[in-house]
């Protein structure tokens, strides 16, 4: 126990969470396009899951809700094997393959679970995140990122967007500090896809994202629109009965 | 036949007698306004509570490991889960600013003096309750807010001398926030604090029902009584405050329902961002906030410099309440014939309320302390000047009776 507390306090400053104050480009996100969320549930499988999981969310909810059959969902989602070795069912929920030991060993940390993490960073960040990783010898995956400051994910999707090295120009500000400030990213070796077609991408994956966070999103927005409406039926009714009671009150 | 079972009831329990005595023959001066919404409307909140609460309990599971799980699994997997889960949620809030409201009405037209200190005490357990309820009840989705505000919010207790130690130990039930703690949270939240809750309620109404109801004239209406004993410028509460305030609660859904289906989150104020991520010991969270209802008193301990002088600061600045029957010693109960100062006073208070609740959410910053300090002395500067003026205070001549 005092060991823990030790290390507890030791971790504690150490640990904050890197976040920032990095400008963030704005995610289009648009839940009804579902075109964009099936390509990002592709991506996002293919991807993403083998080390991420989103243990919180099952293969056929995606199914059901993007309009997806079984079988499509069994050959574009699934990838993983129980412990029988047969192909994970479409039933479960969308576990990772990797170990946490194996994770903390390759990577130095837990790798965080990714269901809800749009509603923990907001779109925004994601879609920033994944779009500004650039090339830092410093770094021990060669990568570090705008959005997320000495990131220890590598770029996993380096083949498609290419390696980008950044920009900085020395600024002094009031104090007469010198500091760094980023300007733009430059393109050092191209991926397979065009910078727009690579923005497209990651939009789908984070519109996808923003999906898994609450799946149950639009069916909530509809039903609430229902349910206002009937409040404000009643709500006419109920003043109608409040005038009538009312009207020998003076 | 239903005459006759009513009759066969009511010579074994008190049934007509309790509806008559409560409702249909409780009689409320007829000039409630809009504030008076409110007390009904906290009792709605109560009931959604623990409605809401006991099917959240079908499926939540109390245990470190799973719990975060099975918040998310009510989200997904159970049918209608999310709704009872934000409804729940929305609650929570909606019963502070229905509480807050009910309680500025309150000071607004002196419903807590004499003869009406005892409701107003009640009514202060009530809301002390409610505060250790939403705290414990915040723990249990098992975020990194739940853990880190927990964290921070009982190390308060380390600041006292000598027991305060020992006494953040006996609370948490382990060094740290645990899983023992997460148990021990969800005991209190949803068995004791509950019941404590609904006996302060009981006690609240009773003690109002002895005394009747204050209103916005602040004019007794008991002095003023016709040939059989009954208020003139009362009405029976039913039927025509029920159906008055079937209008509210209507109304008030309206906006829960808003709330709920369109902005769940409340920006990050109602369900906070970092808390979608599982409670981690070993990260603390960049900025760690209380909820918005518990900022105004958060600002106030970090005002004061020193842990514990801050820790009394912010428990003074709730007492303080419990004493304010006694603090305000003028005669006169409704606003509408207090002083200028009076007035203006109570301005301040809900401008330095308002205030601090903005502050305590913000990271502190030289600029933000320095305004957290001096609304601060505003907020306890009201209960001095109340003192110092409400004995000779210039008010206007109050009303006989209830004419607007």
């Amino acid at each position: 126990m005092r060991n823990l507390l030790i290390a507890f306090f030791l971790f504690v400053p150490s640990l904050v969470m890197a976040a920032g104050g990095a400008h963030l480009d704005h995610a289009p996100i648009d839940l009804t396009d579902t075109d964009s969320l099936k390509r990002g549930a592709k991506s996002f499988a293919s991807y993403c899951l083998s080390c991420h999981s989103a243990e919180y969310m099952r293969y056929n909810r995606i199914g059901s809700d993007l309009g997806m059959t079984d079988v499509e969902v069994a050959q574009d989602l699934v990838s993983t094997r129980d412990a029988k070795g047969e192909k994970t069912k479409i039933g479960e929920l969308m576990k990772v393959a990797m170990t946490e030991d194996y994770a903390k060993q390759a990577f130095g940390t837990k790798i965080p679970g990714l269901s809800v993490i749009a509603r923990a960073k907001g779109a925004d960040y994601l879609y920033t995140y994944l779009r500004t990783f650039y090339l830092d010898d410093s770094r021990p995956t060669g990568m570090n990122n705008i959005a997320f400051a000495d990131v220890g994910m590598p770029h996993v999707l380096w083949e498609l967007q290419g390696l980008q090295k950044a920009n900085y120009k020395t600024e002094t500000d009031a104090d007469g500090n010198e500091k760094q400030v980023f300007v733009n990213m430059e393109m050092v070796k191209p991926g397979k896809l065009s910078k727009e077609e690579y923005d497209a991408f990651v939009a789908d994956l984070v519109n996808f994202m923003v999906y898994m966070g609450e799946p149950v999103q639009l069916e909530r927005k509809s039903l609430g629109i229902k349910v206002l409406i009937f409040l404000f039926i009643l709500a006419i009714l109920a003043y109608l009965l409040k005038k009538e009671y009312w009207k020998d009150i003076h | 036949m239903l005459q006759g079972l009513l009759n066969w009831v009511d010579d074994r329990f008190p049934l007509t007698k309790m509806w008559n005595e409560h409702l249909a023959e409780y009689y409320a001066p007829k000039n409630f306004n809009f504030w008076y919404f409110f007390g009904s409307l906290a009792l709605l909140v109560l009931v959604i509570q623990i409605i809401s609460g006991i099917f959240l309990t079908m499926h939540y599971k109390p245990d470190g490991a799973t719990a975060f799980a099975s918040v998310e699994y009510i989200m997904r997997d159970v049918p209608y889960g999310w709704l009872i889960r934000y409804i729940h949620s929305t609650g929570a809030t909606a019963f502070f600013v229905v509480v807050y409201l009910h309680m500025f009405r309150g000071l607004m037209y002196g419903s807590y003096k004499q003869p009406r200190e005892l409701i107003w005490l009640f009514g202060m357990f009530i809301y002390l309750v409610l505060m250790a309820e939403a705290f414990m009840g915040y723990l249990l989705p098992w975020g990194q807010m739940s853990y880190w505000g927990a964290q921070v919010i009982i190390s308060l207790f380390g600041a006292l001398p000598i027991i305060g130690e020992p006494l953040t130990l006996w609370i948490r039930g382990d060094y740290v926030i645990s899983d023992a703690t997460l148990n021990r949270f969800f005991a209190l939240h949803v068995i004791a604090l509950p019941i404590v809750l609904l006996g302060l309620v009981v006690a609240h109404i009773l003690a109002l029902h002895e005394v009747g109801s204050n209103n916005p004239e602040g004019v007794e209406i008991k002095k003023n009584k016709d040939a059989n004993g009954i208020p003139v410028d009362g009405i029976p509460f039913h039927p025509y405050y029920t159906v008055k305030d079937i209008l509210g609660v209507v109304v008030f859904l309206i906006f829960f329902s808003a709330v709920l289906f369109f902005m769940p989150e409340g920006g990050g104020y109602m369900l906070e961002h970092a808390n979608f991520i599982p409670s981690d010991p070993l990260k603390t969270p960049e900025h760690i906030a209380p909820v918005w209802y518990f900022t105004p008193f958060y600002a106030i301990l970090r005002a004061v410099p020193d842990k514990l002088f801050g820790v009394i600061a912010m428990g003074a600045a709730i007492v303080v309440l419990f004493l304010l029957p006694w603090i305000d010693q003028c005669k006169v109960k409704s606003i509408r014939y207090r002083s200028v100062i009076y007035k203006a006073n109570l301005t301040a208070f809900v401008i330095s309320f308002l205030v601090l609740g903005w502050l305590g959410m913000e990271p502190a910053t030289p600029g933000k302390t320095l305004a957290a300090q001096f609304f601060s002395l505003v907020y306890f500067g009201f209960f001095v000047v109340l003192y110092v003026t409400s004995k000779n205070e210039k008010t206007k001549p109050v009303p006989e009776r209830i004419t607007k």
